[in-house]
């Protein structure tokens, strides 16, 4: 007893930060959260047990609930494989055949540096607003551009071209997993004669897809947990009509404008579901389409 | 006599080939090269737009493409500086301190953890590390309201307590993966013979690791510290008070008061909004890259 004691003392003391954060920040709050999530709370009297009220009030009665994970879903469809084809096409142009990559990559890089920010997001609403940038190059080629932010049909574009923008980091991940393939394979391939296509279907996307399925599974997350821009651009209420009506946005709402605890926890659950479920599907799947040249421990 | 012209010839046929494909590669690396430069002005415009708007006089900000202002005017920085009711001064201020003590504490107690987990033994350390990466995966949203409760009953909302105290209590779990994954690869050695020197595992860490690993800690302050910069969430929901209010929240507030008139201060205070931003990507980028590549962050 004693000399377990003195094994394990050193350790815990170094982990005891984390241990009382994860107890405190993590675990109780979530197991908080799940139990807030079948009550009714506007923080002002106690909780109230109400079932699963909350969840059948979603599921069933609750038009904004299903808004929200039409826009969530059509824009984590559309933004993460637009950034990720955008951050492996540069990746594989800067890969090869280039000597001095270091400015590309910091220019390429910068866009998602600052992008969080929301300087970005206000410049955002400008390039896109109707007498704002993008309208005045359409003009130059005589196309009549579009209210892009407060035309419902528009906004979330502008959202999911914002997100192309930021492709630097699945690009910088994508060019570090690149580097890791061997030349050879390339060299004796173009001496087959094997045209640069086959190349890529056969050697490239192979290689590199473990790669490629931890940037999908990133980018994915980040893309559910998106707040910030679209907060910004939609005025923090998800307008036009609701067309960025993003789900957190709406979690914000239900939870610091309207006050209703209770409900706002429901819809945090649901969305840790949502993304456990995208997880373990990207996890269970990936050992038909991602093979590992040597299984590390 | 013949064999020897025909090797000639082959040797002839070799060069071109060589000669052409040399060609071709050049012509490949111009077209590469005329191609991201074209990139680069796409993803650089909005950037230089900003900048150029922020010097524009307010009638020129909009209805003209072009980035060079007609005269460089420094009023909308002076004035923005001035135009919510309290300075940018103070968001500066209260921003660097929310900062620098998030950064303070994510380096502490994540390179504790980290320590703990990449070089010591101790019963449940496989558990616990699965623990700590299921974290990262949790979303901020699931445990903000409990958390919200818990810090309003403690009276800590309006303070920067909320935005601090998680942080010395590693609740980036992300920075613990960081260097967890950099201590593992130091030399075991090192600590075998400091452990029959008789040091402590405390000395082992500050005398041996921590020295060692500066690369990494470099690497989670850089990003610690843009990440808590630009941070937006947090803050807007515990900080209620303008006296309190961090650079991001300050403008938002230029969004609020939306009269065409200001858009060209809002533009000035953005961009000193990514100034320090910018600049530490410019001294520290070898460090960016290297952590983005190595541990595939966001």
């Amino acid at each position: 007893m004693k000399r377990f004691f003195a094994r394990n003392a050193p350790a815990y003391v170094f982990l005891l930060p984390w241990l009382v954060g994860f107890f405190l920040l993590a675990l109780g709050p979530i197991l908080a959260s799940l139990y807030l999530s079948f009550t009714r709370y506007d923080m002002v009297s106690d909780p109230r047990w109400i079932g699963l009220g909350n969840y059948e009030y979603m599921f069933t009665r609750d038009r904004r609930f299903w808004k929200a994970l039409d826009v969530t879903f059509t824009y984590v469809v559309l933004a993460v494989p637009a950034r990720l084809i955008v951050a492996l096409g540069v990746a594989m142009l800067l890969d090869r055949g280039l000597r001095t990559i270091g400015l590309y990559r910091a220019i390429f890089y910068l866009p998602s540096l600052l992008g969080a920010s929301i300087a970005i997001a206000i410049l955002w609403r400008q390039l896109f607003a109707e007498d704002g940038v993008v309208n005045q190059v359409l003009a130059l080629v005589g196309i009549q551009g579009a209210a892009w932010i407060t035309d419902p049909d528009t906004s979330l574009y502008t959202l999911v071209i914002l997100a192309m923008w930021q492709f630097g980091s699945p690009m910088l991940i994508f060019l570090a997993g690149l580097r890791g393939i061997p030349r050879d394979l390339y060299e004796a391939a173009e001496i087959d004669g094997t045209p640069r296509w086959r190349q890529f279907t056969r050697i490239t996307l192979p290689l590199l897809a473990p790669v490629i399925f931890f940037n999908l599974v990133l980018q994915t997350i980040e893309a559910f947990k998106t707040f910030s821009s679209a907060f910004i651009i939609s005025n923090g209420t998800g307008a036009p009509a609701d067309s960025l009506l993003f789900y957190t946005v709406y979690l914000f709402n239900e939870a610091f404008k309207f006050f209703r605890m209770g409900y706002a926890s429901a819809l945090a659950w649901v969305l840790l579901v949502i993304i456990a479920i995208f997880t373990a599907i990207a996890f269970f799947t990936s050992k038909y389409w991602v093979h590992y040249e040597n299984e590390r421990d | 006599m013949e064999v020897s012209v025909e090797m000639e010839e082959a040797a002839k046929i070799a060069h071109e080939m060589r000669l052409r494909r040399d060609k071709r590669a050049r012509n490949g690396r111009i077209l590469k090269h005329i191609f991201l430069i074209g990139v680069s002005c796409v993803m650089l415009y909005p950037l230089f737009w900003l900048l150029a708007s922020s010097f524009k006089p307010e009638n020129e900000i909009f209805g003209s493409l072009t980035l060079w202002p007609s005269e460089f005017r420094f009023d909308n920085y002076t004035e923005g500086w001035n135009a919510l009711p309290q300075s940018f001064t103070l968001f500066y201020v209260n921003s660097a301190i929310v900062t620098a003590l998030s950064v303070i504490g994510n380096l502490i107690s994540c390179s504790f953890a980290a320590y703990a987990f990449a070089r010591l033994s101790f019963t449940g350390r496989r558990f616990l590390f699965a623990l700590m990466m299921m974290t990262l995966m949790i979303p901020y949203h699931v445990v903000l309201i409990p958390q919200y409760v818990q810090f309003l009953r403690l009276g800590w909302v309006d303070t920067y307590l909320p935005l601090v105290v998680p942080r010395f209590l590693a609740s980036d779990a992300f920075f613990i993966f960081l260097m967890v994954q950099f201590f593992r690869q130091l030399p075991r050695e090192l600590d075998e013979a400091a452990m029959i020197d008789g040091c402590s595992p405390f000395k082992i860490y500050r005398a041996i690791i921590l020295p060692l690993s500066l690369p990494a800690m470099g690497t989670a302050a850089i990003f610690s510290l843009i990440w808590v910069w630009e941070d937006f969430l947090a803050p807007l929901i515990y900080l209620n008070d303008i006296k309190s209010y961090t650079v991001p929240l300050a403008l938002r507030l230029f969004l609020d008061q939306e009269g065409k008139s200001a858009y060209g201060q809002m533009f000035a205070m953005s961009v000193l909004s990514l100034v320090p931003v910018v600049i530490f990507f410019v001294l520290f980028q070898k460090l960016i890259v290297r952590g983005i590549a190595t541990s595939g962050m966001k």
